[in-house]
């Protein structure tokens, strides 16, 4: 029971990296590389988007990014009860 | 008060805090002297790696970088935060859970091969030599400009201030100083960028200053966006437009991605998160420590942008004589040079090098008064040259600000320089005192042996990094790829299969880190040292430059070490069970004496 327990609780870890590191990719190399051109034909405030999200924008994602991550981790380690003691 | 004597005492009173600090953070085990004993809180942890991540080079060039290229410089904003995102989830829970004080620790242990540990050791002195040189440079730079002390004095200094609190408190006195160089250097970036901000925009925060609209000099709205308006100025003046980059996308997105693998790498940043007391506290620390560099990563980009603009219009077909004092006192520095080309007796700025290499003042003056140089002209119209580290260094001058955020701009890039290399010497005397003493040479060593050989491994240390501060290589510029590029392609895919792939073995992460390490090295020396010449998009492999191959060396570390695991043995049963003890928190005691 605790050797699958734990299985699954690694399985849950990696699909939530996962989905994160996907939002991250997207953010980063997404919208501030790849796609920089279209979406620099749209105008927020004063800032070009793609811009925006070179020099801004992919900062404030990572930064919630890994809040989501400790916070998800630490609902997961008390549901699969493997949290510190 | 005059500026010279504030800053005196802004320096001066840092440096007594920091002391003050080692003295209060003695430390009596090899476990606080490696990692403070493993109980710093999260927070304070955030707030030490902000201050060992962001160096001189980010307190005081990367303003200036951002203002001159633009979204080129998009690279170093997204490359130097989105690697603390790989940190969080990838890397730094399961070594905290590990448990041990080094990465070549990890590496040696979880490789069972102390050809592993040896070849890990070699990689981190490499690397944190590289890195600390400048340093040492960084903080005799901002003695001399705002001391007018000589520049080898200025890293004498440095190398004392850092031997006492690095030799004396190891991690623990390390840990409390960054805290306190953290608050001194962010306080130190944000009070001009904020009076900027409000100068020009009237918005508070540069962040949102950055997108808004511009105000007069009577402070009135002029309705025109500031990156419209610098896109204007720089066009006009025949640079390509500020908000579009001139760098191909493979490139930045290449340079992108080995920075990012190179910051979750290096060794001096791994290490800070075994110093948290549990496994919950290493995620939650990456956090702090991203949040507390974003504050100085998303104002740097304002900066730039608000200072170039401002630049542009003091300065661009302005006659010399009716310049500010400051354009002045930095040509006298040596960061500013004029040639008046068209003797019109105005400064033109428009694009290209005004003239050929850096500038070599002959020590007379023109008819306006100017420093004369010796520097063959070109045949560009552009009249000035304006040294990039000017941004943040003349930003409370050229903005008028008071003379004490002068003085403090200069403790602060002291505060950054110092806690960059004090954390990299740590790293540079615990690999020597105990991967290679403690684990390999003398494993019989008392705790007090191996605490006394830490502390001459650290002073020795020392004297080497401020050699190489008062004689720099002629290299030290160019080889700041060398860190990033072999972080990313040695121990990153290493630590990372290590944690997250149980079958692979000795034989495949060594392979995998050999080639990793010799490709982007031999890559790099080429480009850069044997034939500079051909360093040029043309030649470069699929158009990748030195400063972006770590990732293809890190892709090919991968490829090897899957191939060459697939042919050989398994790790033994007990590895295994390592690997499925560190993925689960439980049972994580502090950082295991050994």
């Amino acid at each position: 029971m605790k050797g699958k327990s734990r299985q699954d609780y690694w399985k849950a870890n990696i699909r939530l990296i996962a989905t994160l590191l996907v939002i991250w990719f997207i953010v980063s190399y997404g919208f501030g590389v790849l796609l920089v051109e279209p979406l620099n034909t749209i105008h927020v405030f004063g800032f070009k988007l793609g811009f925006w999200f070179a020099q801004q924008g992919a900062i404030y994602a990572f930064l919630v990014l890994i809040v989501v991550y400790a916070w998800k981790m630490n609902r997961l380690d008390r549901e699969f009860d493997v949290e510190e003691q | 008060m005059d500026i010279q004597l504030l800053t005196y005492l802004f320096v001066g009173g840092s440096f007594v805090l920091y002391i003050g600090i080692a003295i209060a953070s003695r430390v009596g085990s090899t476990k606080e002297f490696y990692v403070a004993g493993g109980g710093v809180s999260p927070i304070a942890n955030g707030a030490a790696t902000a201050a060992d991540w962001m160096s001189a080079a980010s307190f005081i060039s990367m303003a200036g970088i951002i203002a001159y290229s633009g979204y080129d410089a998009s690279v170093y904003l997204m490359g130097w935060t989105g690697g603390y995102v790989l940190l969080a989830m990838l890397l730094a829970p399961y070594l905290r859970k590990f448990g041990k004080f080094t990465v070549p620790d990890f590496i040696g242990d979880r490789y069972y091969s102390n050809v592993a540990r040896t070849v890990a050791v070699i990689c981190v002195i490499f690397v944190s030599f590289t890195y600390v040189a400048g340093q040492m440079r960084g903080t005799g730079i901002v003695f001399a400009r705002f001391l007018e002390v000589d520049v080898d004095i200025g890293v004498a200094i440095g190398m004392v201030i850092v031997f006492f609190y690095a030799v004396l408190g190891g991690m623990k006195g390390i840990t409390y100083t960054q805290v306190a160089q953290y608050c001194v250097l962010i306080f130190a970036f944000t009070v001009p960028a904020i009076f900027l901000s409000v100068m020009m925009t009237g918005h508070i925060l540069p962040q949102t200053g950055f997108g808004a609209t511009l105000l007069d000099a009577a402070g009135n709205d002029t309705g025109v966006y500031l990156l419209t308006r610098l896109d204007q100025l720089v066009t006009e003046l025949g640079f390509s437009a500020y908000t579009s980059g001139t760098k191909s996308t493979i490139d930045v997105f290449f340079i992108t991605a080995a920075l990012m693998c190179g910051t979750a790498g290096l060794p001096h940043v791994i290490v800070r998160f075994f110093t948290v007391p549990r496994v919950r506290d290493a995620r939650v620390s990456a956090g702090w420590a991203l949040f507390f560099i974003a504050i100085l990563y998303t104002s740097a980009p304002a900066v730039g942008a608000f200072a170039r603009v401002n630049l542009i219009e003091t300065v661009d077909n302005t006659a010399y004589e009716s310049l500010p004092q400051w354009f002045h006192n930095w040509e006298n520095s040596g960061l500013i040079a004029w040639n008046d080309k068209n003797a019109d007796g105005e400064v033109q700025m428009s694009a290209g090098d005004p003239f050929q290499g850096a500038p070599v003042y002959t020590g007379e003056r023109g008819i306006h008064g100017e420093r004369l140089l010796s520097n063959a002209p070109t045949d560009n119209p552009g009249e000035v040259y304006i040294d990039r580290d000017i941004i943040v260094l003349a930003n409370p001058e050229i903005g008028n600000l008071p003379a004490w955020v002068v003085a403090l701009v200069a403790a602060g890039g002291v505060a950054a320089a110092l806690s960059t290399a004090a954390g990299l010497l740590l790293v540079i005397s615990s690999a020597i005192s105990h991967d290679l003493l403690k684990k390999q040479l003398k494993p019989d060593i008392s705790e007090k042996g191996e605490l006394l050989a830490a502390r001459l491994a650290a002073a020795v240390a020392i004297v080497i990094a401020g050699y190489f501060g008062i004689n720099p290589p002629g290299f030290v510029a160019q080889v700041v790829a060398f860190a990033f590029g072999l972080a990313a392609s040695s121990f990153f895919p290493v630590i990372l299969m290590g944690i997250f792939y149980k079958r692979m073995n000795k034989e495949g992460a060594i392979a995998g880190m050999l080639v990793g390490l010799v490709f982007t090295f031999s890559y790099i020396v080429y480009f850069k040292f044997v034939a500079p010449e051909m360093n040029s998009p043309e030649h470069w492999w699929f158009g990748i430059s030195p400063e972006g191959i770590g990732t293809l060396g890190m892709i090919f570390n991968f490829v090897v070490s899957l191939v060459v695991c697939r042919f050989t043995a398994p790790p033994p049963a007990e590895i295994q069970q390592i690997v499925e003890e560190i993925r689960v928190p439980r049972g994580a005691g502090a950082a295991v004496d050994h």
